[in-house]
C-alpha cells in the first residue's frame, strides 16, 4: 500500500477550524448537516465545494443567506462531477500561466443519493476516468428528500417512499440498492471509502486522505434523514450507527485497489455476534413499518437479510477475513 | 499575415489558437467535430497552453465550461444540434452565472428527423437564455468573431457568455480564404489573459449558485437584462478596436444597397451572400432592392432595424429556422416586434428557407423576391411559407 | 461597477437583508458573502433545547461532532476540561445531543427541557 489513511481522534480534531456555520435551514437533527460540518474539519489548505441539487445544497443557501465559508458553487442537479471537473482543469491551467496563486487546492464534490446513483452517474464515471484530482462525496439518505421523498437507486429494498409506496399488493421498493461502491471501484481510482458521521474520526480522516490523494477519490457517506426515513430527529446519529453495526453499510476503504475495514466493521469482522441483525434496524425507522404492520413480513426480512449478508461476505472476502 | 485558404471550422480552430484560452472542454458532434479536432492537434503539439477537457457529453462540456469559467479562466467550447439541446439547461445557468464562455456553435437542423445538415433554429432557442448570440456569414467572420466574443463576453460590464454560430456544412466545411489573426495580435487584442472580478477566489470565498426564492430571483435575472443592454455599448467598442486591429469593420446590423432601396431582403448568416448576390442581379435590372444582414441576434439592435426599414415599401425576411405554430418564424417575429409602433411599418414576406440543409440557390431568392414583390404591389403582406418544401 | 459579495462588510449585510436590496446594487451573479447564514435565526424552530448537567460531562467531545447545526462550542473550564456551549440562537431542539451523551455512569450531561 502506497498510501494510508491518517489516524485522528476527536480531541485532534475538535479545535480545528468548520467551515459550514449555523444557521443553515437542513431540518432539524439532518445528518446530512452533521456529516457537512465533520467534513469540513478537513481541510487544511485553499478548499472548494462543489455541490448538486439537492437538500444540502437548497438548505445550506437560501439566498442571500450561505453556510459556506470556502469557495462553493452550484450548479444543476446531476452535473457536479463535470463542474468539478472543469474547476480542477483551470486551476491547472492558470497555475501553468502564472495567473493562478493560490496553490495546490483541494476539490470537494458533494451529491446526494439521486445525483449520484442516477443522474448524476454519468458525470461522475466520465470525471473519474479523465482522472480528475477531486474527492467526490456522495451523502446517501436513501431517496430524493429534497423532492418529498421519492425513491432512488440508492433507496434499500423493501423501503417505503413517495414513488415506492407499501400499498396492499406491492411492499415499498423492489429492489435492492445499486452497489455504488463497487462501481467507483470498478474506475480503478486511487481512493474509496464509505464512512457515516456517527463515526466522526474515522470520517475526517477518510476526506483529509481523499483529498491528499492524487487523482479521483470517492466516499460514501450514510447521512440519515429523519423525516424521509421517519423517525425521531434525535436518533439520527444511532441509526447511521445502526446501519454500519448491521452491515448494511459496512465501512471500509479501497486504496489502490486494496480493501479494508475500517475499525466499527473490523470489529464486527473479528467478532459477528456484535452484528446486529437487521430487523432491530428495520424495526426504528417508519419506512419499514409496512414489513411489520398488519402481519410481519418475514419473507422480505429475510429477503433483505440474505441480500446484506452477502454483500458483506463478499466485502469480508476482499478484505481477507 | 497572408491568406490561407480553410474550412470554416477550421478558422474557428485558428481563432481559438490565437486565443490560447485556459479550458476547453468539448465533445465530438457533426458539423462542429473538426474544430474539437484541429484543437486538439494543437493541444497535442504543445501549441497552446490550454487544459482540454474529453468530455464525456455536451452537458458535461457546459457543465465543466462553468466550472472553469466561474473559478476564473477563459474558457471555449463548441457543439451543434443535438449537443447543444443536451446543454440547454446549463446554457441558461451560464449566463446567470455570469461565465464568459465562448461557444463556436456550427449550426445543425434539430433531431427529429435526425439530420446532420444546416439551419440555425438551435442556435435561435437561445435567444431567451442570456447569451449574446453572433452569426457569421463567411469564414473569415467565424475566425474574426470568435476573437472577438472573448472580448465582448469577459467585459466587466456584459460578462455574459457568447455563441458564434456558422451555418453547419455552409460554412463549417466549405473551404474559404481567411487572413488569419495571430497569436500576438490576439493577445494584444483581448489585453492579455483573463482578468476575473467575480470568481472562485479562496482569498475572497464566496458562494455562487444560491437558490433564490419569491424575494430575490426577479433581481438576479434583471442584472442579466440590463447587461444584454450594456453589453450593446461594448460590442460597438469591441468592434471599433477590431477594425483598428486589422482593417476589417463588423456592425451589428449591416446594411447593403439599402440607400435607396425600396425593397430589401433581412437575413442572417451564409444566406446573407446568396441575398448579396441576388440583390446585385436584381440592381441590374433596375430593381430598387437592399438588403439588411443581422449579425447579431441577441442582443437584437431593433432600433437600427426600424432606421433602416424607413423607406421601404416591404421587407422580406429569409431564415433557416420556424418556430412551429408561431406567429412567423423565429426572426421574423422578432422583426415584427420592434416594427410595431415604430411608426415604421413596410410590408412584410416572411420565408423560412433550407431546413436540413436543403439547397437554397439564387434562383429561389429571386423566386421569393417576385412572390413578395407582387403581394407588395397589391399592399398585401405574405405570411409565413416555407421555400422549396414539397407538398 | 460590479460589487462582490465578500466586499459588503457584516453592518452592509444586515442592511441588504432589512431594506431588501435591489438588483443595481446586489452583487453579481446572485452570489453571497462566505458564511452569511450565521446572520440567520434558526433557533426559534426548536420546541426543546438542550442543557448541560456538568457534573455528567466526561468530556467525550462526540455532541461537539454531532451537531448538524453548528450549535455546540467547546469552552474549556476552570478545570481545564472541554465541556459543550450551547449557541440557542442556532439549536432547532433536534435532541441528537441528549440522545448520543454518554455521560456519566448512565446519568446524561445533557438532557432536553421543553421550551
Amino acid at each position: 500500500m502506497t498510501f494510508e489513511v491518517p489516524k485522528y481522534r476527536l480531541k485532534d480534531l475538535v479545535d480545528k477550524p468548520t467551515y459550514f456555520t449555523g444557521g443553515h435551514r437542513l431540518c432539524a437533527g439532518c445528518a446530512a448537516g452533521s456529516m457537512a460540518r465533520q467534513v469540513t474539519m478537513a481541510f487544511n489548505k485553499p478548499t472548494m465545494i462543489f455541490n448538486s441539487t439537492g437538500c444540502l445544497e437548497v438548505a445550506s443557501t437560501i439566498y442571500p443567506f450561505s453556510a459556506w465559508e470556502v469557495p462553493w458553487l452550484h450548479v444543476a442537479f446531476e452535473n457536479s462531477a463535470a463542474v468539478a471537473s472543469g474547476v480542477e482543469a483551470a486551476i491547472k491551467a492558470m497555475t501553468r500561466k502564472g495567473t493562478y496563486t493560490a496553490g495546490k487546492t483541494d476539490i470537494v464534490v458533494f451529491g446526494g443519493d439521486g445525483g449520484t446513483y442516477d443522474i448524476g452517474i454519468q458525470a461522475i464515471s466520465g470525471a473519474f476516468e479523465r482522472g480528475h484530482d477531486l474527492l467526490y462525496i456522495l451523502y446517501d439518505n436513501g431517496a430524493y428528500m429534497n423532492t418529498g421523498i421519492q425513491r432512488s437507486g440508492g433507496t434499500p429494498f423493501s423501503a417505503s417512499t413517495t414513488t415506492s409506496p407499501a400499498g396492499s399488493v406491492i411492499p415499498g421498493k423492489s429492489q435492492f440498492r445499486k452497489p455504488i461502491t463497487d462501481i467507483m471501484i470498478a474506475h480503478r481510482i486511487p481512493f474509496v471509502a464509505t464512512a457515516a458521521p456517527a463515526y466522526p474520526a474515522d470520517l475526517v480522516a477518510k476526506v483529509r486522505a481523499g483529498l491528499d490523494v492524487e487523482g479521483p477519490a470517492f466516499m460514501h457517506i450514510d447521512a440519515s434523514c429523519n423525516r424521509g426515513q421517519r423517525f425521531d430527529p434525535a436518533k439520527s446519529i444511532e441509526y447511521v450507527k445502526m446501519a454500519v453495526e448491521t452491515c448494511l453499510h459496512p465501512l471500509y476503504t479501497v486504496i489502490e485497489g486494496e480493501y479494508k475495514l475500517s475499525r466499527p466493521s473490523e470489529r464486527i469482522a473479528k467478532d459477528p455476534s456484535r452484528k446486529i441483525p437487521l430487523v432491530e434496524f428495520l424495526k426504528k425507522e417508519g419506512r419499514w413499518r409496512h414489513l411489520f404492520r398488519p402481519t410481519e413480513r418475514t419473507d422480505l426480512i429475510e429477503k433483505f437479510q440474505a441480500e446484506v449478508d452477502k454483500r458483506w461476505e463478499e466485502l469480508l472476502a476482499k478484505t481477507g477475513f | 499575415m497572408t491568406r490561407i485558404a480553410v474550412t470554416g471550422d477550421d478558422a474557428v480552430a485558428l481563432a481559438a489558437k490565437a486565443v490560447n484560452p485556459d479550458v476547453v472542454a468539448a465533445y465530438p458532434i457533426t458539423p462542429q467535430t473538426i474544430i474539437v479536432e484541429r484543437f486538439a492537434d494543437f493541444v497535442a503539439d504543445g501549441e497552446v497552453d490550454t487544459e482540454f477537457v474529453t468530455v464525456e457529453s455536451e452537458h458535461s462540456a457546459m457543465s465543466a465550461c462553468v466550472g472553469a469559467s466561474s473559478a476564473g479562466a477563459r474558457v471555449f467550447t463548441s457543439t451543434a444540434s443535438a449537443g447543444l439541446m443536451l446543454m440547454y439547461e446549463i446554457v441558461f445557468i451560464a449566463a446567470s452565472s455570469r461565465t464568459p464562455i465562448v461557444m463556436a456553435l456550427a449550426n445543425r437542423a434539430i433531431s427529429g428527423p435526425i439530420n446532420i445538415h444546416g439551419e440555425m433554429t438551435d442556435q435561435m432557442l437561445l435567444r431567451d437564455s442570456g447569451w449574446i448570440s453572433l452569426f457569421c456569414e463567411d469564414n473569415q467572420e467565424a475566425h474574426d468573431q470568435t476573437i472577438m466574443a472573448f472580448k465582448i463576453g469577459e467585459h466587466p460590464d456584459v460578462l455574459l457568455p457568447v455563441a458564434v454560430g456558422l451555418d453547419g456544412f455552409i460554412l463549417s466545411h466549405a473551404i474559404e480564404g481567411i487572413i488569419p489573426v495571430s497569436r500576438d495580435k490576439a493577445q494584444m487584442f483581448l489585453e492579455g489573459e483573463r482578468k476575473a472580478d467575480l470568481k472562485l477566489d479562496t482569498t475572497k470565498p464566496l458562494s455562487i449558485g444560491l437558490l433564490h426564492l419569491q424575494d430575490y430571483y426577479m433581481e438576479a435575472r434583471a442584472q442579466i437584462k440590463d447587461a444584454q443592454v450594456d453589453a450593446k455599448r461594448i460590442i460597438l467598442e469591441v468592434f471599433d478596436e477590431w477594425e483598428k486591429l486589422t482593417g476589417r469593420k463588423y456592425k451589428p446590423i449591416e446594411s447593403y444597397m439599402m440607400e435607396d432601396a425600396e425593397y430589401a431582403f433581412i437575413t442572417m448568416g451564409s444566406s446573407a451572400g446568396n441575398a448579396r448576390t441576388t440583390v446585385d442581379e436584381l440592381r441590374a435590372r433596375g430593381e430598387k432592392v437592399g438588403l439588411i444582414k443581422i449579425r447579431i441576434y441577441r442582443p437584437f439592435w431593433g432600433e437600427k432595424i426600424v432606421e433602416l426599414c424607413k423607406n421601404l415599401k416591404g421587407l422580406i425576411s429569409i431564415e433557416r429556422a420556424h418556430s412551429f405554430g408561431g406567429p412567423g418564424a423565429i426572426l421574423s417575429q422578432d422583426i415584427k416586434s420592434c416594427l410595431y409602433g415604430s411608426g415604421v411599418s413596410p410590408l412584410l414576406a416572411e420565408y423560412t428557407i433550407g431546413l436540413g440543409g436543403r439547397d437554397t440557390l439564387i434562383g429561389d431568392y429571386h423566386r421569393m423576391y417576385e412572390r413578395a414583390k407582387a403581394a407588395f404591389t397589391e399592399g398585401k403582406n405574405l405570411p409565413i411559407s416555407w421555400m422549396g418544401v414539397r407538398e | 461597477m460590479p460589487i462582490l459579495p465578500t466586499d459588503v462588510s457584516d453592518e452592509e449585510f444586515k442592511l441588504w437583508i432589512k431594506e431588501k436590496w435591489g438588483y443595481k446594487k446586489l452583487p453579481m451573479a446572485g452570489s453571497a458573502p462566505p458564511g452569511s447564514a450565521k446572520f440567520f435565526r434558526t433557533g426559534d424552530w426548536a420546541a426543546q433545547r438542550p442543557i448541560l448537567i456538568k457534573d455528567n460531562c466526561i468530556s467525550c467531545l462526540e455532541c461537539y461532532f454531532f451537531c448538524p447545526d453548528s450549535a455546540i462550542t467547546m469552552e474549556t473550564g476552570e478545570d481545564g476540561k472541554k465541556r459543550p456551549k450551547f449557541d440557542y440562537f442556532y439549536c432547532k431542539g433536534c435532541g441528537v445531543c441528549a440522545n448520543e451523551c454518554p455521560g456519566r455512569k448512565g446519568n446524561k450531561a445533557i438532557i432536553m427541557e421543553d421550551l
